[in-house]
């Protein structure tokens, strides 16, 4: 699976981009979240505040209850600012 | 039209290309949107404009589509800029074209509305005091709330 991070959760996480392989009772982008949160400090950092950040899978937005696969691309990001 | 380009754009040259040649159009309403040298109180020396490319042009595809679908629009651009701009700079240009005016202004002002929520566009500031993620605005999805459609079957 392919995780993007854009704004303050690049800066936060230290990463643009990554693949990972979560354990398959990952399911789920709120299950996502979670997982990810436990992987270390900065992690639990940048996502300790779940109402700041939105999802997208495969460049669509997605709720918690979305269902994720090894091959979908999911992106990390605070709520849009453009225009 | 979508275009999502770092260089500048000219506003004349854009609006006489959407609608040369097209003598249904009656009206055209154009949006332009500027860096700003205050947010907040504090002074704004540049903003960087970051994006997500594929899901950008995905969801300005899906707006420009809502509004074609909504309104008899003729024609219809949507030009948003990415990188580091400066006050004065131009950073978005939204116009729709319709035959009559009622569409093209009420069509204009959906697309800058669902595009300042959905567009995956964000503003990183340099001001006085360093540089700071500029954070979304509840006005931002108010204004974009009103133009959800309200489903006549569902329940009060």
């Amino acid at each position: 699976m392919k995780l993007l991070y854009f704004a303050w959760l690049k800066t936060k996480t230290g990463l643009s981009e990554e693949d990972v392989n979560p354990p398959e009772s990952v399911a789920t982008v709120g299950e996502l979240l979670t997982w990810l949160e436990g992987r270390g400090p900065e992690f639990a950092d940048a996502l300790s505040d779940r109402e700041a950040i939105r999802v997208a899978v495969n460049q669509s937005f997605a709720k918690n209850s979305d269902p994720i696969g090894p091959n979908d691309e999911v992106a990390l990001f605070p709520p849009v600012t453009g225009g | 039209m979508i275009k999502v380009q770092a260089e500048d754009f000219d506003v004349g040259a854009e609006l006489a290309a959407l609608t040369e040649g097209n003598t249904a159009i009656g009206g055209l309403a154009v949006f332009v949107g500027l860096v700003r040298d205050m947010a907040g109180g504090s002074g704004i020396s540049a903003m960087t404009l970051e994006h997500y490319p594929a899901m950008t042009e995905k969801m300005l595809a899906e707006i420009e589509a809502e509004a074609q679908a909504r309104w008899p629009l003729e024609a219809s651009l949507i030009i948003h800029r990415y990188g580091r701009l400066e006050p004065g700079d131009r950073i978005v240009l939204v116009a729709a074209a319709s035959a009559h005016r009622e569409a093209a202004f009420e069509a204009c002002q959906f697309l800058m509305d669902w595009l300042k929520t959905k567009a995956p566009f964000w503003k990183l500031e340099e001001t006085d005091q360093g540089a700071q993620w500029v954070d979304a605005r509840s006005s931002d999805d108010a204004a974009a709330a009103r133009w959800v459609k309200r489903d006549p079957d569902a329940a009060e």
